[in-house]
């Protein structure tokens, strides 16, 4: 026992006991995640933690699926759009599902711009991300008043099972106020690499300590999350 | 001893390094996943576009969605070149959300149940 503490360094020293013992050993000194930086493990752990909410949400949507006698509704045709004159089922779900990858193929650009430190491309990189959240957000907000004017409620619509509405705005709406908040989040960051932030070491206005480019990434996993979301929303809700 | 641990400290090192440049990965090979992601999500619209029906259409779903989140989380989030401590600590506990499926599956079973039986005694 001893041989381990003194493995630990020169500055081996006798650990508190009782509660400062407690607090000590939860606060400090303990590394479970060795080449991660707190920054980077807490959004992993958060997004461990926002899986079990969505992992919630379409587990429900499943049981009130399977449960209902009523015929579900089918997105294919729900979801379909007359462009030009010729009827494509899903097809607005199809747009989004492009836009929101591509959204997410320039957000990993923008990690690697800022790992090498490329300010003007990575603030760039991180614009033309926000764009295009917004844009899916935009046709989301037009997929929900297009099936609102037709008449779908949470608790009822015209062609079957009542639990479609609530589920349908339930899972999009929580999906949507992600990619909401992640755009507010591209745009603050964008501003910071902008400006140089994570170069000269300025102090952030909430937490007073100073960027380094990894907030990059960080907020990409954040935004890799939206997308992976969004995956499995495509996959269980709209084309199953 | 000090033997055994001369290798170590090389790599141990290594990563060091590597947190201090961060997660450096060729852009080639984002390009190539964002192309993959593109012919997947195009794979699956087509399953709805030409009607596949049944097991097919399930599976095909299922696969497809399993193909592009992988490709997520591995390269685009970087899962893959980090260390395996902090993998499973992430990947493993959403495996827990596969057990409440199958419980949930059992439950809406008995629910549809019961739901069949007492509707059918009603219309009597």
């Amino acid at each position: 026992m001893e041989g381990l503490v003194q493995t630990h360094g020169a500055k081996a020293m006798e650990r508190p006991g009782g509660w400062r013992g407690f607090v000590a050993d939860w606060a400090s000194d303990q590394r479970a995640f060795k080449n991660v930086s707190w920054g980077k493990a807490m959004m992993w752990i958060f997004l461990l933690s926002d899986t079990f909410i969505f992992g919630c949400f379409l587990l429900s949507y499943m049981t009130v699926r399977m449960s209902t006698t009523d015929a579900w509704p089918n997105p294919s045709e729900v979801f379909a759009l007359e462009i030009a004159g010729t009827h494509m089922p899903l097809i607005l779900i199809a747009i989004m599902t492009f836009v929101l990858i591509t959204s997410s193929g320039t957000m990993a650009m923008a990690v690697n711009c800022g790992y090498r430190k490329d300010r003007v491309r990575t603030a760039t990189l991180l614009i033309v991300t926000a764009i295009l959240g917004a844009t899916f957000v935009g046709m989301q907000a037009f997929e929900w008043s297009k099936l609102i004017s037709e008449g779908v409620r949470p608790w009822g619509n015209p062609w079957g099972a009542a639990q479609f509405g609530s589920s349908f705005f339930m899972i999009t709406g929580f999906h949507g106020t992600h990619v909401t908040i992640g755009v507010i989040f591209l745009l603050i960051v964008a501003r910071k690499v902008w400006r140089g932030d994570y170069d000269t070491g300025r102090p952030g206005f909430f937490t007073s300590r100073r960027g380094r480019y990894e907030i990059v990434e960080i907020t990409g996993l954040y935004w890799h999350f939206v997308d992976l979301v969004w995956v499995f929303i495509f996959a269980l809700f709209y084309l199953w | 001893m000090a033997h055994g641990t001369a290798p170590h400290a090389a790599p141990a090192h290594g990563t060091a390094a590597a947190q201090e440049e961060g997660q450096q990965h060729p852009i080639r090979l984002y390009l190539v996943v964002w192309g993959w992601l593109f012919v997947l999500s195009t794979l699956s619209y087509l399953v709805d576009f030409f009607h596949l029906q049944g097991l097919l259409r399930w599976s095909l779903i299922l696969l497809f969605m399993m193909l592009k989140a992988g490709l997520i989380v591995a390269v685009f989030m970087h899962m893959a070149w980090e260390r395996l401590a902090l993998g499973y600590a992430i990947l493993l506990p959403p495996l827990a959300v596969l057990v409440f499926v199958a419980i949930m599956v059992f439950e809406s079973e008995h629910t549809l149940l019961t739901r069949l039986q007492f509707f059918s005694q009603g219309a009597n």
